[in-house]
């Protein structure tokens, strides 16, 4: 089969994640769920790697080092400014700010790592494609087996079985 | 194949009315956005709020044109109006991040229908707090020279200076506090472009809700970056008023220079935040009725907060007063006797009975379940708190070392416009946020009628 994949909404999360269950028990491996909410047992059914928190980590860790080292920089090489013989490298003074870029880079990183980890920003999607997917964002808990799955032919008569309209979702 | 296919509804508790499911709420809470039930009212208020903002704009324009010299500030008051409503509003604005970032780490469960609009809140205060020191510059097209970029007058900031610090914590605090909202308003943003049939709003609100599909590994990626936000906004919100405090803190004027500060402040910001989102909890559940949502059960929590921060501010007073005396500076004795006696004194003493004696009451339950007395307290803390940042910042001024450089501070038409302005111009910004944007999170009252699905 080529294209997206095959669709159907049910009613509840807790139907879905029934169906969910059921289905990798049929021995489907690509399924795709898209739900109102978050829900915690998809997250264990469907693991998924993540990096945002790794990518948080370094993100602060580079703003960390890039505001004391910017710091570092202008108090002691590039305007040395002798005052009353205090040290240049009075790094005491130089903890606040070195915390705010810490924060700055951690959270600019997190919000980097989510778009790229979930795939946004995107303007179009073939699921938009379908009427019902509008309610997908408030009452509707979808699920979806994409066309690369090896079993992607019984997919359709399968998800028949769910007693919810199946749409052919094109890519 | 025989699944549970019924949709959750909600079964009533301390924090949801029962009878809601996952699509009703949403219905309810898009509805305020989609199709403005206030209709005359919102313009009203919106064309006040306008008038407030000219007004915000001539006094600043009057300010660049001719300079600080408008204001009451003089030598040795050169801290007046400007500084006082800065830490004013930025205390305000710790309160949306505390509830948006510190309740949710705490998993408490009444943050859920009123982080929105107090993220908003913040938003919005803290953006207007930052103007003020810009403002106050006196050549304030000059702010940039703040920022440390290579310059042809190879300078670099001023390092040691807690000024500097402010500068870099107030940035971070606005951007942290905006990627943390937008971050979490990308679902509801989608929910707004499926529930339209307007052109225009599923552009707009489709634009910026990035393509949003709730798919799974969307939602996992979504709340891992929404709680390592609310870990970092919450260290972040401590550093920031600390900073403010250390504005002070650092110089070595009687009542500024003092270790006791930066907590003091700190306490003194959320007492303050939290008085103004009563403040604004209670006209907007009346208005969009909201009462199914935001329940008694979210205010009297909200003043317990009020009341528990306000004894810390009340302890810090004593401190305060007893350090002066304890530690026998006699600068610092007499700043302290001519905070109770001199010129301000009438201001003092009600800053007192407004932030210490007022929310005394809030001990009794029925004072907290009774909606006029809790606005009523609110607006009284707020008052409260802009005299407690007006009385250290110009007080201590007006009296300092030597008494042939006392002062004294009058705040001009132009001070006392600014001020007002800027109240307007929160205004201005929360209408157009309650128009445009959910007030309440959908997704999430979305996830608590799930918890609080009927068995």
């Amino acid at each position: 089969m080529s294209g997206f994949g095959y669709l159907v909404g049910l009613h509840s999360a807790d139907a879905l994640v029934e169906a969910v269950k059921a289905a990798k028990a049929a021995g489907f491996v690509r399924i795709d769920t898209f739900t109102p909410q978050a829900i915690e047992e998809l997250e264990e059914l469907l693991p998924s790697p993540n990096r945002v928190p790794l990518l948080t980590l370094l993100g602060g860790i580079v703003g960390g080092a890039a505001g004391y080292l910017m710091q570092w920089y202008s108090a002691t090489q590039a305007y040395a400014i002798n005052v009353g013989g205090r040290p240049l490298h009075s790094w005491p003074s130089f903890i606040p700010i070195t915390f705010e870029t810490t924060v700055l880079g951690a959270a600019l990183a997190a919000v980097v790592a989510f778009l790229w980890g979930s795939g946004l920003p995107r303007l179009h999607h073939p699921l938009f494609d379908i009427d019902a997917f509008a309610l997908a964002s408030s009452r509707r808990f979808f699920i979806c087996i994409r066309a690369q799955d090896p079993k992607a032919d019984q997919a359709q008569a399968w998800l028949q079985t769910l007693g919810q309209p199946v749409y052919e979702v094109k890519q | 194949m025989a699944l549970p296919d019924q949709p959750a509804v909600s079964r009533g508790t301390p924090e949801l009315a029962p009878g809601y499911s996952a699509g009703s709420i949403t219905e309810r809470i898009a509805h305020i956005v989609l199709h403005d039930p206030l209709g005359w009212r919102w313009t009203a208020v919106f064309g006040v709020a306008s008038l407030g903002v000219l007004m915000f704009v001539v006094a600043t324009a009057y300010l660049f044109a001719v300079g600080v010299g408008i204001w009451g500030v003089d030598m040795p008051v050169a801290w007046g109006f400007a500084l006082t409503n800065f830490v004013w509003w930025i205390g305000i604005g710790h309160a949306g991040t505390f509830i948006s970032a510190v309740l949710l780490l705490l998993r408490q469960k009444w943050r859920t229908s009123i982080n929105r609009f107090a993220e908003a809140m913040t938003l919005f205060a803290a953006s207007i707090a930052g103007l003020f020191p810009i403002l106050h510059l006196g050549r304030p097209w000059f702010f940039y020279w703040l920022v440390p970029y290579p310059n042809k007058m190879t300078l670099w900031p001023q390092w040691r200076s807690p000024l500097i610090w402010d500068f870099f914590a107030i940035s971070t605090y606005l951007t942290v506090s905006l990627l943390f909202w937008y971050v979490g308003l990308i679902p509801d943003l989608a929910a707004l472009r499926d529930k339209t049939h307007n052109r225009r709003k599923q552009f707009w609100y489709g634009l910026f809700a990035l393509g949003w599909r709730g798919e799974t590994r969307q939602w996992v990626s979504f709340n891992r970056t929404y709680w390592l936000l609310a870990g970092l906004a919450t260290p972040l919100v401590v550093s920031v008023h600390t900073i403010v405090a250390m504005d002070f803190a650092i110089g070595n004027t009687p009542g500024y220079h003092s270790t006791l500060f930066p907590p003091y402040f700190v306490a003194g910001a959320l007492f303050s935040g939290f008085a103004m989102v009563i403040t604004l909890a209670i006209p907007l559940r009346a208005a969009f009725k909201l009462q199914a949502f935001i329940t008694p059960t979210h205010l009297a929590n909200a003043a317990k907060v009020v009341l528990a921060t306000g004894c810390i501010v009340g302890y810090g007073y004593i401190t305060e007063t007893f350090t002066a005396f304890y530690s026998g500076n006699e600068y610092e004795r007499a700043m302290t006797l001519d905070r109770a006696v001199g010129t301000y004194a009438p201001l003092f003493w009600l800053m007192l009975f407004c932030n210490v004696a007022v929310p005394q009451l809030l001990w009794l339950r029925r004072v907290r379940h009774h909606i006029p007395a809790l606005l009523t307290i609110s607006i009284l803390v707020n008052v409260g708190m802009w005299l407690e940042r007006f009385i250290i910042v110009t007080q201590s001024l007006h009296r300092d070392f030597l008494p042939s450089s006392w002062g004294s501070y009058t705040p001009t038409r132009w001070d006392v416009m600014l001020y007002v302005g800027s109240i307007a111009l929160f205004v201005f910004l929360f209408m157009l946020f309650i128009r445009f944007l959910p007030l309440i999170s959908m997704a999430e009252m979305r996830e608590l009628v799930q918890e609080e699905k009927q068995p």
